[in-house]
């Protein structure tokens, strides 16, 4: 219950207003389709670097928790989601407004947005601790795998090609390895002076997930048939609420796949959302309604997609595994205050760990709160035009990049990255792998170099690295996230082969 | 267009590509000294070399399944739009000051792709006020609040 003790700092004044502008301004992005949570979180960070640790977190903890809950909005009232984790909320949502119930099927959103969130946090909290002693045990060996199981679970799972992913997860760890050796101090892969430091991280992610999209909104081109949004009809929030009790079993479902789902490294909102729309409606005795406008639809998919935001942090602040692109950027805004997850954060800086950890949990429920009361205006916001979006987050990429040293390099740095990984995308490649192995290289080498030390010292590198219980278990983890994707993109290609044969 | 019918030709360029990279990587990796420091990255080239080459593989007899590619069309869309970028981040952000650049790309880019009529003035106010409105909230946001310091060149 050490939780509660820091409870009290998340409404000291400075605090508590980062909360709010984290979660208005979450919600607001999370409404514009094209901002995805991952580069809303990633374009804030360089605000955070003048913030205490536990400032710059709630800011961004803030933003994570309501970009998801936000993107319901433009799923319901443009069919337009704002995030990939909103994809099943349109199935239903967008059919309730255009029956004239967008009101209620956002009010819906947000409660089961809440109610899933705080559970998924609730987890967070529980779990956390717990964890983060038993990941003492870990020796070198073990972080090593630990580091290579986060690149090719994300790599195998989050990617359409097995191999494109795993690949990408290569490009990134031999980034990591840019700049001079710790070590050695030996120089390795500097073919410009602005790489001398190594890759800056921060600049990487705004570059890696900022410019790609920026890519995306030019090859639109000038398109003028902005989305139109259906105006939302007054619904008396105390029916929704009612109805939210009425519907324990599509809340219960989207919840606890949620929460599981979000436990998995790698997996995501996305998939959460799904899987839970899909229980949801295969365990309901209305599951002919699903798709016409079925509320538990859109209560069983925001549940799920919120319940994951908790989770999918537990692994990051125990293990350095981030279990979502999102959390990947959060464990770069903890790495540029200095602090390392696992029994570091929660040993020498509880005070940081619990005080985030707490206003995700307060986060929620403004996020319900604002969400309720501010929906039909972040529709509105939805509506800014391509044109304007891709210019101000190029400028923001620009500036934010510029920021964290006060270095053009960074800058130069981050544009090409993004150059690169907008083209990468095109042709298969994936984004989440390429981050998860530039934020885990160091922490893979680090642990390789000490392992090879001990190894060489004791039974030699094959055992070491080979051996004892918990280095085959997490080999075999690897094995079999590269052999279930490999198996699940096979049985895809052979469902599309079908499908076309009967076109 | 479907990814069946993209032409294989850019997959292979694509996946060419990277399997250059990779051999770059992996022969420096093998060359350079002092050997230690090069471990982590000969164990990471080994693996980026075998796939890299796994995909080139698949893209040369055409089987690859993953990536849209890109048309006529996409390219045709995002070239003004990327050239303008390029200029300013890696020229006129130094070259001419980063606020000034930052005016100039701004306000060029909402005008490529703003799909308002150009021949309407009003669609110009817009513009300049939606420049104007963007620049002040940036330079109140760096500037002020996180007083970073931006190259200031000929103008600020």
């Amino acid at each position: 219950m050490e939780f509660l003790f820091y409870f009290g700092d998340v409404f000291t004044p400075v605090n508590f207003a980062l909360l709010l502008v984290g979660t208005i301004g979450g919600l607001i992005l999370g409404a514009t389709p094209g901002l995805s949570p991952t580069m809303a979180v990633a374009l804030l960070i360089p605000f955070t670097f003048k913030l205490e640790p536990a400032q710059g977190l709630i800011l961004l903890g803030a933003a994570y928790t309501s970009t998801v809950a936000g993107g319901a909005v433009s799923a319901i009232l443009l069919k337009i989601p704002g995030a990939p984790a909103n994809i099943a909320t349109t199935l239903d949502g967008h059919t309730m407004a255009q029956n004239g119930e967008g009101a209620r099927a956002l009010q819906l959103s947000f409660l089961a947005s809440a109610i899933g969130g705080v559970f998924g946090v609730l987890l967070l909290i529980f779990l956390t601790p717990l964890l983060a002693q038993w990941a003492l045990a870990f020796g070198p060996s073990h972080l090593f795998w630990l580091a290579i199981l986060g690149v090719t679970v994300i790599g195998s799972l989050d990617s359409a090609s097995v191999v494109k992913g795993l690949l990408s997860g290569c490009i990134g760890l031999w980034l990591a390895t840019i700049g001079f050796d710790d070590i050695m101090g030996a120089q390795r892969f500097i073919f410009h002076p602005s790489l001398g430091g190594g890759i800056n991280i921060i600049a990487a992610l705004i570059g890696l997930f900022a410019i790609p999209q920026v890519i995306t909104m030019f090859a639109k081109g000038r398109s003028g048939d902005g989305a139109e949004v259906i105006k939302v009809q007054k619904h008396s929030i105390r029916k929704a609420i009612a109805e939210i009790i009425r519907r324990p079993r599509a809340l219960g479902i989207g919840t606890a796949i949620g929460s599981i789902i979000g436990l998995i490294p790698g997996v995501g909102g996305q998939i959460a959302g799904l899987v839970a729309y899909d229980q949801a409606k295969k365990f309901s005795p209305e599951y002919a309604k699903f798709g016409t406008g079925h509320s538990e639809g859109v209560i069983a998919a925001e549940a799920a997609n919120n319940a994951m935001v908790g989770p999918s942090l537990v692994p990051l602040l125990t293990l350095s595994i981030p279990g979502s692109p999102t959390a990947a950027v959060l464990l770069g805004g903890l790495l540029i205050h200095g602090i390392f997850p696992g029994t570091d954060l929660f040993d020498n800086h509880p005070d940081v760990a619990w005080t985030f950890i707490n206003s995700m949990l307060i986060g929620q429920i403004l996020m319900c709160i604002f969400g309720l009361y501010v929906a039909g205006m972040a529709a509105r916001i939805a509506q800014v035009p391509q044109s304007v979006m891709a210019a101000v987050v190029l400028g923001l990429a620009v500036f934010g990049s510029y920021s964290v040293q006060s270095s053009m390099g960074d800058v130069y740095v981050m544009a090409s990255l993004g150059v690169m990984m907008y083209f990468l995308e095109r042709f298969g490649f994936s984004a989440a792998p390429l981050v998860l192995g530039l934020i885990l290289g160091p922490i893979a080498e680090a642990n390789f170099i000490q392992g090879s030390m001990i190894a060489s010292a004791t039974d030699g590198l094959g055992p070491y690295f080979m051996t004892g219980t918990l280095n085959i278990v997490l080999i075999v983890l690897i094995a079999a996230s590269v052999a279930y994707s490999a198996a699940m993109e096979l049985r895809n290609r052979r469902t599309t082969s079908k499908e076309d044969l009967m076109i | 267009m479907s990814i069946r019918n993209l032409p294989r030709l850019q997959h292979i360029i694509a996946s060419g590509l990277v399997a250059a990279v990779g051999l770059w990587v992996a022969w420096i990796s093998y060359t350079q000294q002092p050997t230690e420091a090069f471990l982590f990255p000969r164990l990471i080239s080994t693996v980026f070399v075998v796939l890299a080459f796994w995909t080139f593989a698949k893209a040369l007899i055409g089987l690859t399944k993953v990536g849209a590619g890109l048309n006529a069309h996409t390219i045709g869309n995002l070239a003004p739009g990327l050239a303008v970028a390029l200029i300013y981040i890696f020229w006129a952000a130094r070259g001419l000051g980063f606020y000034t650049a930052t005016t100039i790309a701004f306000f060029i880019l909402l005008s490529l792709y703003d799909p308002a009529p150009h021949n309407a003035l009003r669609s110009w106010l817009r513009r300049t006020i939606i420049t104007a409105v963007f620049m002040a909230v940036m330079y109140g946001l760096f500037a002020k609040l996180l007083q970073v310091y931006t190259p200031r060149e000929i103008f600020f």
